[in-house]
Order: C-alpha cells, then structure tokens, then sequence
C-alpha cells in the first residue's frame, strides 16, 4: 500500500500553511467543464456490459458494497441481521462473495463487530455528529474515539460544509486532520462532503482536494440523508480528482459514492467510471465503496438471473 | 389544393402507465384478416417483460388494498371511456377479425358489457366465496378471498378484443395485477385499449400489455419468480405445457387453455381461479361456568 501522508518536501505540504495560501491553491485548480462533465458521465454510461463480464462486474460490486443502515429506528436485531447479510448475502448460494463492510452508528459498532467477526467483513461507523455536522469539534472528535475504541475498522466523517461554503476551508482542513488523528493507525478514514449541498462542480472538485490535502483515506459523496446524493458526474469528478492527486504525490485515495445508488445497472454504470477514469488499480473494495442498502438485494437477484437464467423477485431476497 | 398528409399512428406497449416502444426497438407487420398491411406494432423481448412485471408488482399494494367498490367505479369507468371510443374499436375489431361492420360493433358492445359485468362483481365475489364458517369452539372463523398477485395473462389468439377482455377484467377486477401478451395475429385492439386505460383512473402498472411473439415473451413471463399466477389462454398445446413446466419451479397458479365460448356470460371461475382463501379464526370471548360467554 502506498504511504497516506504528504513527505515533508512535497510542494502540496505547504498549501495549507494559512488560510490564504490554502484558498489560492484551491481557487488555483482548473474549474469544471459541467456540459463536458456530464456527457463524459453519461456516454460512458451506455457501455453494455454483458455475460462473463456482467457477472464479474456484479460479484465486484457485491464486494465493494458498504452495507448500511443508519436509521434512527436501528434495534440491535436489525444490526446483527445487517452483519449476517453483509457475510453471506445469499444463502441460498454460498458462492456469492462478502460485502466489504457494514456501516452503522457508532453505538452499534460493538453489535457489528460482534456480528461479523471472523469473516472479513468491516465495520465502518459514522461519527462527526453525522449527518449535519453541526456539533462542536470536542464532541466530533469524542465521538471518533468512542466508534475507534469499541472496534471501528473504518470511520466516515463529514465535513462542516457551512465553514467550506463560508470559504474557511483551514478550518474544514484542520478538523479533517484532527478526525484523522483520532482515528489512530488502526482506523481508514472516509471524509463525506456531501456533494448535494455544495452547489456548483467547482466546489466538488476543491472539497476532493482539500479532503485529500488533509489526509482522506477515502472521499465519499454523500449522506444518503438529502435530495441529491451520489451521482455519475459527481462521482465522476472525484474519480478524476483522486488519479490527478495520484498522480502529483503518489499517494492513493479511495472513492465511495453513497446515496441513490439502487440498481445493478446503476453500480456497474459506476464500475465503467471507475475503470476508464481512475484505473483498474481502483476495481477494489479497498478503494471503491459503494454506500448503500436496498441496492444489494438488486445485486443478487442479478446474480441469481445469471446463474438459472430465470427472473428473480424480491421474494427471493432478504427484507431489511 | 393538396390533399391532407395521413396521420398514422405508432402503436406503443403499455408499462407502468406509460407508452414505451420496445426496449429492443423492434417492430413487426400486423395485417388484417386478409394480409392487407395496418400498423406496425412493438415486437417485445423478454426485457420488456421484465419492466411490465417490475410496474405490476409496483402497483399490487395500492391496487389489491384498494376497497371493492372503489375498483368497481374504476373498472365501470373503462366500460364508459370505451362506449366514446366505439366507433374506433369497431373498425380496429372489423379489421383484425374480418367482421362486417355491424358484426363487429355486437362483439365491441358485449365487451363493453362485459366490463360492466366484472365492475359488479368486484365487492360481490367476497360474499360468494367467502364468508363464516362454522367450527367446534368458541371462535369465529371468516374465510376471505385474497388476489394472488402479479397474474400473466396470454390473451387468446383469435378473439383479439372480447376475448382479451374476458382474460384480463377477471384478473384486476379481484384486485391482481396483470402483465397481458396481447394477440400475436391481432395485437391492435389490445394496443388500443391501453390508451382507454390510461384515461380511466385504472392506475398505471396495474395493467401492462405487450405486443409480439407469444412464445417469445410467455416464455421468460412463465419462469419468472415474482409473477404469481399464469392464465395460459393464448398458448397452443405445446407452448402450454412448456410454459406449465417452467411456472412449476415457483409453484405458479395456472390457468390452462380450455375451449371458450367468450359470447357467453362467464361464470365467476376466472375470478376464483386467481384468488387465495384467507381464513383466520377469533375468540368470541372467555366461557363462563355454562360453557357460553354470553
């Protein structure tokens, strides 16, 4: 694995020195061509991934599926339900790989990890005071630790977009940082930036920057809590985003389109993306995620068409 | 002075309330009874059948939750949409049967009755093949008829326009949905009383027709997992057991092809033979010492 922090030599260690040089860079990169943007996203949309290739593409997406529910409802029992799914999709067919991880509120990690231990299957946990933000730093950071400490493998913090749409990106900057401490070594560290909220591509692309400026182990689009979640253009972007940060520094960041993400059709459609824009280094549940919940049962009734050429119904699937 | 360009019209499938070509784009030459040329009309694949059975089961809850009588006033709205449409569905059955005129208006009219007939029976069928039954305990036991869900229905061949309707109002007048394989010689009727559907308060999904080869599309409807029942009353003797084969696997209701006489009236058995029987028992109360609660 690549190392996850700037050297002390690299020119980009300096663009958070202040306020101001920090602002210059991100004002400094080179703004979004949205028609450009979108067609790009929608042709490569059209591809037609068939047979052999859609069944790689589904077992690909399966295990790259973050498995999530973050309701205020979540009992205990849906949780370890949640972990048995997330280690074996369908038991009808144990053939049918693992999830990458389950994510859920920090306090159901210890119900997580208990549920899918020994099987390989992650537990993320938001924290931050997901999904506004709008906590002091002290509880944040409180809240990082607690998830950290009761057995989180990874954490997904979102960003304060009200201090990034104020323009204070140092202060966004140093909380990132500060989260990433709190993680310790042991934890990957998601930064969500709620792409919804931030208007223009522009702010998409600074958001990928600053996030990875900061030490992002992952950037990930959304919530999944507002109107407008992952999309192809958006998740197009950060893809572009984190090979160009690759490409400067060396250092590799995983991407997580979270939100609306509900057919097989739409996550091999992102797999298409990840593959023609950031690489095949990227066709990894170590550094593609999809967030998401109902989008699995999709997954595997696909999966289940191929395999006996019938039509399957959600009969044949788990209800969470 | 030119004469007036003709307007023809692009006959469209019907899916989720909405007027899809064919996902695979393909069209085929519909004739009428003496191979003269009418329309185009979508020629479906077994994706097509895919979405219809996705939009039907999208509209079973509301559909089968819906109160009797409110499904009648929806199915006696058809039967009125269709009476101010008349004229167009004579021609349509004259040319795809080759009737007379005045032959095809008595078929167009018995289907229109035919609609009234089934809108009666939507919040009757329950008090006939339902109701108390009588049991050794100190309970009542109430059997309710309950639709079986998303229904595939192989419209017959030759009848394009009665027979389809007496096919399809049994189904959604008991609150199933329904994916309709409309007549493959004569799809056109059936095409067009989509367009009636759509404009009368009959919910979208909860009616999809498909145009095209019967085998072609009755094939992946048979063994697809989440259609509930198969009326098989389009298929041939051979197609028909194929199809049986393939809806065993999710043990299917099947409704085999059987010689009809659709002018006569209908009996209630294609209503009954996509029903389940609900039964639930309740205490009538705690016995006292004379072993009667009252």
């Amino acid at each position: 694995m690549p190392s996850t922090a700037l050297t002390a030599a690299h020119p980009l260690k300096d663009v958070a020195a202040s306020d101001s040089s920090l602002r210059r860079f991100l004002h400094g990169l080179p703004g979004v061509d949205a028609v450009g943007l979108e067609g790009r996203a929608a042709s490569l949309g059209t591809r037609s991934i068939k047979t052999t290739a859609k069944a790689y593409a589904i077992d690909l997406a399966i295990s790259m599926v973050d498995l999530t529910t973050l309701e205020g409802a979540d009992t205990p029992g849906k949780v370890r339900a949640l972990g048995a799914k997330a280690v074996n999709p369908d038991p009808t067919d144990r053939t049918a790989p693992s999830t990458a991880a389950v994510c859920v509120y920090p306090d159901m990690v210890p119900v997580a990890k208990e549920a899918v231990a020994g099987s390989g299957v992650k537990v993320a946990s938001v924290a931050t005071a997901f999904p506004a933000g709008r906590a002091p730093i002290g509880v944040k950071l409180a809240d990082v630790r607690e998830a950290v400490a009761a057995g989180a493998d990874e954490i997904d913090m979102v960003i304060d977009r009200g201090a990034f749409l104020a323009g204070r990106y140092l202060k966004v900057y140093d909380e990132i940082t500060a989260v990433k401490e709190a993680c310790g070594t042991s934890a990957r560290l998601k930064v969500i930036f709620e792409t919804g909220e931030l208007s223009t591509y522009d702010n998409i692309r600074r958001a990928s920057w600053l996030g990875m400026l900061a030490g992002a182990d992952f950037i990930k689009t959304s919530t999944g809590k507002v109107a407008v979640n992952a999309t192809p253009a958006n998740t197009l972007l950060m893809l572009e985003a984190v090979r160009d940060f690759r490409a400067q520094t060396g250092i590799q960041v995983g991407v997580k389109p979270a939100g609306g993400i509900r057919t097989s059709k739409d996550a091999v459609k992102f797999l298409v993306l990840v593959n023609e824009t950031a690489g095949e280094d990227w066709l990894d549940n170590h550094w593609f995620r999809f967030g998401a919940s109902s989008l699995l049962n999709d997954l595997l009734m696909q999966r289940q068409k191929l395999a006996t050429g019938r039509y399957s119904g959600p009969d044949y699937v788990t209800v969470d | 002075m030119s004469d007036r360009l003709t307007v023809l019209k692009t006959y469209k499938l019907y899916v989720g309330g909405k007027f899809p070509r064919s996902e695979s784009g393909r069209v085929y030459e519909v004739t009428d009874a003496k191979g003269r040329w009418l329309a185009n009309a979508p020629l479906s694949s077994r994706k097509d059948a895919r979405d219809a059975v996705v939009a039907a089961r999208k509209a079973f809850g509301a559909w089968s939750g819906a109160t009797a009588y409110n499904r009648g006033q929806v199915l006696y709205r058809v039967a009125e949409m269709l009476e101010g449409r008349r004229d167009q569905f004579v021609r349509e059955v004259a040319d795809a049967e080759g009737l007379s005129k005045s032959r095809s208006a008595a078929v167009v009219d018995a289907t229109i009755d035919r609609w009234v007939w089934y809108a009666g029976w939507t919040d009757k069928i329950a008090q006939v093949v339902g109701g108390g039954n009588p049991v050794a305990g100190p309970f009542f036991n109430l059997s309710s008829p309950e639709p079986t869900g998303v229904v595939a229905v192989l419209a017959p061949q030759e009848s394009s326009f009665l027979g389809l309707v007496s096919v399809l109002a049994p189904v959604i007048a008991t609150g199933n949905t329904a994916v309709v394989v409309a007549s493959e010689k004569s799809p056109l009727p059936a095409l067009s009383l989509a367009e009636v559907l759509a404009t009368s308060d009959v919910p979208g999904g909860v009616v999809n027709v498909l145009s095209g080869r019967t085998a072609e599309i009755a094939t992946p409807l048979a063994s697809h997992q989440d259609v509930n029942a198969i009326d098989l009353a389009g298929a041939d003797e051979e197609l028909a057991k194929d199809l049986e084969i393939a809806a065993a696997d999710n043990l299917k209701r099947v409704l085999r092809p059987q010689p009809v006489d659709y002018a006569e009236t209908p009996g209630i058995d294609r209503m009954t033979a996509f029903l389940e029987t609900k039964t639930v028992w309740h205490p009538t109360g705690s016995l006292g010492a004379s072993g009667s609660s009252y």
